[in-house]
């Protein structure tokens, strides 16, 4: 706010004046409908921030050089946001675990039963959680290793603000039952078309912080930011093309039918994992590892091999979600084919990320934020393993439609988007808060285990009941008729859905002995003295191809 | 020489976006595209009707209420679905679906082809609580959808957006949507005749929820549950050469 000219200022509350009315059209077009809470949802937001933003209005005009200096503010509410986020997203969870072996739990309402909850769980922590990290460490990632400062003021700020209000649309939508029922595209149209001006607006800033930069080449981590800005563009234009009832409805009903639709939803959902919580977060990988460990990355070319095979085999794997279904077998078939190879590209950058740490094992057991990155990166691997071979025919007929996938995504989700996450954000909040150190190393060592227990218990729960549960329905008598009744195998899951809601739990109390120390870390730790080395100001007359460290 | 190459990429922002663009682009072309012009993608059957507006407005809770999550609505060609659920689900019989209902996870049963295989008395019990029909399920309980009215009003503007994405809804049946609505679920209402002429002489109409005089949300979710798998007949008469099916012995 304070880096605001009057200028900047006067724009930023046309915006919100703009929204407020906006909101105000939608409530007054949808009141009988939920989309009318929305709007009432978007006035709110937009009239505090409007609010806030006047109470300031007044202040003095920043000063003139905050251009030679990195902009770390926007970085700082993200990381606040992705705290939040975590929370919350884990939260229901848990408590949509817990539904599953205790079906009581939704108090007998409505907004609380497993249906609308558990949309609310994986918005909560991908679109939240993921997001917001991914958000905030890209603004961190691009000015250091472009050696330039972002290149708007106002921007960053629409963007976070922008993709928070898009989050909670969705989230508050789904214990409305407002859904459109695609997985992991569940926000309905206004939602939808809000997240594409908040995107572009997003892609822009970043592309033209790129061509500030003071770098001839664009770091590696940049490529995957990059990749994930654009691809999940063309993946959400795609996937939510919809027809809305009218104005006043919050329902749509998308133009993609039956067959064609399984396929655009699968081509969107496995890419929303390759390019969302997979790209983006190698993007982290390829930035805070290699700075942790103090070791520049093992291969280059590596890093071109991997970047490239993940971008141009993901797209072609999506189909292998309709094994023996009534997509075209030709389709089934490319998909699993591509999805073997991915192998091989996925393996060079989890290979590349565990040879970086060559020469500097010690630190692993000595760090335990290096131990987050490092564990993460085995997780990659490993769920990359088991996702080319879960999309093999044979083994998906028995793992599809049972717990082993939600395992899988899980190992995916825990074990590498939420490690890499923290280890990243350890790494990142001392930075960008000047501080010497985290509060405590101690409660980062708790964490660390906190999340692996917690992802261990949840995965081989899962593995256990998805495995048992195909086996069963499978299972032939000598006479030749199915063995068990659907009945007897939800029976035999109950024991694993309580593990599973244990292993949540604990994931879920290591996210918060996280925001607790970050916290901590920014109210105690006393400012750093004298610039970080990573943190040297961007200066007109600093000599080019300087490495700053994190640049090479 | 090729990390020359790319050294060159490296150095421009813009080529290097063009190039992401180019090599995302080329797998979902391949795979999408001709989905829409291959003519064996989706059977060609004559049997095959639309939703009435109640079984429509009980699809919508359906998705509403997140069912998808925990029940597929697809019966793969594999011999335990078959025998388990029945005949393997066809392209066709999700032709008019937007969007589809296939799901990846099943907590609960396959329901592609629950219609006419329990009451609607045993549907409005279980969904008022599934556990006084079959104790072992973890189901919530939706006991309040037969406290809540369905809204009826609206449902002409429902079926003209399907309309306009290419579902073959009629003139008639938009301005009637309302009144068919009421008619199916309470069965001798003089709007009840209208709805087996328009969606033909097997819509069933019936007391849904079992009261006879009103319209609520429990009647449009039964209407839709007992509609799935009879869309059609086609999935019965072979019309596709099926799979072949493992066999679980090798």
């Amino acid at each position: 706010m304070g880096q605001l000219t009057s200028r900047e200022r006067e724009f930023a509350a046309a915006i919100l004046v703009a929204m407020a009315i906006i909101g105000i059209a939608m409530a007054a077009a949808g009141r009988s409908d939920a989309l009318g809470v929305h709007g009432a949802i978007v006035v709110l937001c937009s009239l505090g921030l409007l609010f806030f933003l006047i109470s300031r209005a007044f202040g003095p005009e920043p000063d003139t050089a905050r251009i030679t200096r990195y902009y770390d503010d926007p970085i700082k509410v993200g990381v606040a946001f992705t705290l939040f986020w975590a929370i919350f997203g884990m939260f229901v969870g848990v408590w949509a675990a817990a539904q599953l072996a205790w079906p009581s739990l939704n108090f007998d309402t409505a907004w609380a039963s497993f249906g609308r909850i558990r949309p609310a769980h994986t918005t909560g922590v991908i679109f939240g959680f993921g997001g917001n990290a991914l958000i905030s460490t890209s603004f961190h990632v691009v000015q250091r290793t472009s050696r330039a400062r972002l290149a708007d003021q106002l921007s960053p700020w629409f963007v976070l603000f922008g993709y928070n209000l898009f989050c909670l649309l969705a989230v508050t939508g789904y214990f409305m039952g407002v859904t459109q029922s695609k997985e992991y595209a569940e926000a309905e149209w206004y939602a939808d078309i809000w997240l594409v001006i908040v995107w572009v607006t997003y892609f822009l800033l970043y592309i033209r912080t790129l061509a500030r930069r003071r770098e001839p080449h664009i770091y590696v981590a940049n490529w995957y930011y990059m990749a994930f800005i654009v691809v999940v563009a063309i993946l959400h234009i795609v996937n939510n093309l919809t027809i809305p009832v009218s104005l006043s409805h919050a329902k749509s009903y998308t133009i993609w039918a039956g067959v064609q639709d399984s396929m655009v939803q699968w081509w969107y959902g496995h890419n929303a994992v390759a390019f969302f919580l997979t790209a983006g977060f190698l993007a982290m990988l390829y930035y805070y590892l290699p700075k942790r460990a103090e070791r520049p990355i093992f291969s280059y070319r590596l890093s071109i091999l991997s970047f490239w095979g993940i971008t141009f085999f993901y797209m072609w794997a999506g189909s292998h979600h309709l094994h023996y279904t009534a997509l075209p077998h030709w389709v089934q078939n490319l998909g699993m084919t591509f999805s073997v190879m991915l192998l091989v590209p996925s393996w060079a950058s989890a290979g590349n990320a565990l040879l970086t740490l060559n020469g500097a094992w010690h630190k692993v057991r000595d760090d335990a934020t290096l131990r987050f990155i490092m564990m993460a990166a085995f997780f990659y691997g490993l769920s990359t393993f088991e996702g080319s071979f879960l999309a093999v025919r044979p083994v998906n007929s028995l793992s599809h439609y049972t717990d082993w996938t939600v395992g899988h995504v899980h190992a995916g989700a825990l074990g590498w988007v939420a490690l890499i996450t923290y280890g990243s954000l350890y790494t990142l909040v001392p930075a960008i808060w000047k501080r010497e150190r985290m509060y405590s190393a101690a409660l980062v060592e708790v964490h660390f285990w906190l999340a692996f227990a917690g992802t261990l218990i949840y995965v081989f729960a899962m593995w256990n009941s998805g495995i048992i549960q195909g086996l069963m329905w499978r299972t032939y008598t000598d006479d030749g008729t199915l063995t068990f009744s659907f009945v007897d195998t939800l029976l035999a899951m109950y024991p694993y859905y309580i593990a599973r809601a244990f292993g949540g739990l604990l994931f879920l109390m290591g996210a918060v002995v996280a925001t607790f120390n970050i916290w901590m870390t920014v109210r105690e730790v006393p400012v750093a003295s004298g610039e970080r080395k990573d943190d040297i100001p961007l200066a007109e007359a600093m000599p080019e191809g300087v490495a700053t460290g994190a640049a090479e | 020489m090729p990390e020359l190459v790319h050294r060159k990429l490296e150095r421009t922002a813009i080529g290097f976006v063009l190039a992401i663009i180019v090599a995302a682009s080329v797998g979902g072309i391949v795979e999408i595209a001709p989905l829409f012009t291959i003519d064996e993608t989706v059977e060609n059957v004559d049997d095959m009707r639309l939703y009435t507006p109640l079984e429509l407005a009980g699809r919508n809770i359906y998705i509403r209420e997140g069912c998808y999550a925990c029940h597929s609505q697809m019966i793969r060609t594999l011999r335990d679905d078959v025998e388990r659920y029945g005949p393997f689900s066809l392209a066709v019989e999700s032709k008019y679906d937007h969007p589809m209902l296939w799901g990846s996870k099943r907590t609960g049963p396959d329901l592609a082809r629950v219609g006419g295989k329990y009451s609607d008395f045993w549907h409005v019990a279980h969904l008022t609580n599934p556990r006084d029909v079959v104790p072992e399920s973890n189901m919530p309980a939706y006991a309040w959808l037969a406290r809540t009215p369905l809204r009826l009003n609206d449902l002409g503007a429902h079926l003209a957006a399907l309309r306009s994405v290419g579902v073959p809804y009629t003139d008639e049946m938009i301005e009637n949507a309302a009144r068919d609505a009421f008619g199916q679920a309470v069965p001798d209402s003089e709007q009840a005749t209208g709805v087996t002429e328009r969606y033909g002489e097997e819509t069933q109409v019936s007391a849904f929820d079992g009261v006879t005089t009103r319209v609520t949300e429990m009647d449009a979710l039964v209407a839709y549950l007992q509609v799935l798998g009879r869309m059609t007949k086609a999935a019965y008469q072979n019309t596709a050469a099926p799979e072949q099916v493992p066999n679980p012995n090798d």
